[in-house]
């Protein structure tokens, strides 16, 4: 899950770089124009091998979709018949009686909203805790966050399990929130975050009277939205994707998240290859849509740092 | 007399004396509403996270299982471990999966960043395709390879044969062949992050340093040997230290995968605690494992640091 502090800090140290170097390499280029000519060829060659590449990496999504359209027994032929000779589409209305995905979609969504919401709101508070105010204890006890990240959560995964076993709250979504909402990661990577923001502003808030509240509220949280965004959308999609949580929690069926509902269709039906990989596109495809919407966020600063300049 | 002292000079002992108790109780105060705003995520983090992670640690020493009370036992459980053919089989393999998935990944990030670090019109689309296998859901990304690696007449050995290898492997039900299939899978899952982390590495380098190798008459291989590659090796050095605490953890890909199969051909540590702790109720043993895990991905970190820190001296 660390992720993300990366990609801000990637950003953070994109910041200065883009621009300037980009208009001065043009001016050269126009000028001296047998060069740019060459630069032009290279440029399409590069393309070419991009586009081959790229292709080359997402074959398991188009094979995934158009897989997803055939019938059983045309998923594996020989040779692989990449284009469906018909398109299939009951798939993608049959899925939905032949397991009960709406329930599966519903319980990730719940799981995933119920679990971001809490993660940014006391992840963001408690940054500001860490990183405004100061008191005695503050410093060692941020390092008691710190150093259960070190700890990877497969090694107290059991004492988590007993816990859950004795509060009797096994086999419900409560044992997935309570464990996933309040994690150390949330609040590391927001303090980060606040940390560039310079504590003159609090300061002069608090002269004009603003108590720490206020500040927090509108002052830190207008100005921390693209870390907001990032935290949010990570746990987000983080919850979305996870197997472990549900696997071990989850036990009836009508609780269960998309991926386990998968899974399980897996195991049951291993011979259905068309219905399976239309499972599959239906539990990424929320996945993607806010990948493609957020995925400035996801991919901080990079991705438009070389575009823009 | 005493109006003229009380005008005169106390009022600065009053300013002051009013400033100290004030910081005092601004102090308590400032206590006070750092420790609301800490409070929220801080019960939960204590309650689900500190306490658990703690207990790992005492429970390690303790035999209790599901149908036992806890009782102190020291290091009977790491005993029992040592003597026990499936932990050396999952660390065996945990091991094999990091050397397969550690250096494949890195060399697969960085020559992608490389590739995708220039300015041309739509390199952001490429980027964001790269990157996107590593936040698609595990199931899916499990369920699509297991196919694609049938041995029958999946698509990968159907390429093997069209390029000439007549007899491709059966990767998922081989046991010699499952934990490679596991590999690629990740690997080609991963990449797109650690690629990512390479181009904030890339683009951080200075364009001085390439002009002035190009006025050297430095060949692009020079100049990738000599001025890349020392200014990525921050980043190396974080790309490696990542790889490798993750590539131990690794879980979740192979439980939906391989389940462990066939035979024990990929089972790894987290499945075994799991299997032990949470399948048997084996809360103590189960722990001292824990405890194992735990300590090789202090000491991968630990030790990374240190050469590190060497290096750069």
């Amino acid at each position: 899950m660390t992720n993300l502090t990366e990609d801000l800090r990637a950003e953070v140290a994109l910041g200065g770089t883009p621009g300037g170097t980009a208009g001065h390499e043009r001016g050269l280029a126009e000028r001296r124009s047998p060069r740019a000519r060459k630069e032009r060829t290279v440029n399409v060659v590069i393309y070419a091998v991009l586009v081959v590449l790229v292709a080359a990496l997402l074959v398991p999504f188009l094979w995934m979709l158009s897989s997803s359209l055939k019938e059983n027994n045309q998923v594996f032929t020989v040779p692989i018949q990449w284009i469906p000779e018909e398109f299939l589409w009951s798939n993608y209305s049959d899925i939905w009686t032949r397991i009960p995905m709406m329930g599966y979609l519903q319980n990730s969504l719940y799981l995933s909203v119920i679990i971001t919401f809490l993660q940014v709101l006391t992840g963001s508070l408690a940054a500001y805790g860490f990183s405004k105010i100061r008191f005695p204890g503050r410093d060692v006890l941020f390092l008691g966050y710190i150093a259960t990240i070190a700890v990877p959560w497969q090694a107290y995964m059991v004492p988590q399990y007993i816990m859950m076993q004795q509060l009797g709250l096994t086999n419900s979504f409560n044992a997935l929130i309570l464990l996933q909402a309040f994690g150390a990661f949330g609040v590391f990577l927001m303090r980060q975050y606040y940390m560039t923001i310079p504590d003159e502003l609090c300061e002069a808030a608090r002269i004009d009277g603003l108590s720490e509240y206020g500040i927090w509220a509108r002052v830190i949280l207008p100005l921390s939205k693209p870390a907001l965004a990032s935290l949010g959308l990570l746990t987000f999609v983080n919850t979305w994707n996870d197997y472990m949580g549900p696997f071990i929690y989850l036990t009836s069926n009508r609780l269960w998240t998309v991926q386990l509902g998968l899974r399980s269709f897996v195991g049951q039906f291993d011979a259905e290859f068309a219905m399976i990989m239309t499972g599959s596109v239906i539990s990424v495809v929320p996945i993607l849509i806010i990948f493609l919407i957020g995925q400035r966020y996801f991919i901080q600063g990079i991705a438009t740092s070389g575009m823009k300049g | 007399m005493t109006t003229d002292t009380i005008q005169a000079a106390p009022p600065r002992n009053r300013v002051q004396g009013n400033r100290k108790q004030g910081n005092r109780k601004q102090a308590r105060r400032n206590t006070l509403i750092g420790w609301t705003f800490i409070l929220p995520n801080f019960l939960g983090f204590l309650a689900f996270t500190l306490i658990p992670v703690l207990a790992a640690f005492a429970l390690a020493f303790m035999e209790w299982t599901s149908f036992s009370a806890p009782k102190w036992v020291g290091l009977a459980n790491f005993e029992r471990m040592l003597g026990s053919d499936s932990f050396w089989v999952a660390l065996r393999n945990t091991l094999l999966y990091a050397l397969g998935h550690v250096p494949l990944t890195l060399a697969l990030a960085l020559i992608l960043a490389m590739l995708l670090n220039r300015k041309l019109k739509g390199i952001g689309y490429f980027r964001v395709a790269i990157f996107f296998p590593y936040i698609t859901s595990l199931v899916a990304v499990a369920v699509v390879w297991n196919m694609l690696f049938s041995p029958d007449s999946g698509p990968i050995n159907q390429f093997l044969q069209f390029v000439g290898v007549a007899n491709p492997p059966g990767w998922t039900s081989s046991s010699d062949w499952a934990m490679p299939a596991v590999i690629l899978t990740s690997v080609w899952r991963d990449m797109g992050y650690y690629m990512i982390l390479y181009l904030a590495g890339l683009q951080a380098i200075p364009t001085e340093l390439y002009e002035a190798a190009e006025v050297d008459g430095a060949s692009a291989w020079q100049r990738f040997w000599n001025v890349t590659l020392p200014s990525l090796r921050p980043t190396t050095f974080f790309v490696v230290v990542m790889l490798t605490v993750s590539s131990f953890k690794v879980f979740d890909l192979i439980v939906v995968m391989t389940n462990g199969g066939p035979g024990r051909s990929t089972t790894v540590l987290s499945q075994l605690i799991y299997q032990e702790g949470i399948g048997e109720g084996k809360f103590g043993y189960s722990s001292a494992i824990s405890l194992v895990l735990f300590l090789i991905v202090l000491t991968v970190t630990v030790l990374q640091f240190k050469l590190q820190q060497r290096r750069e001296r």
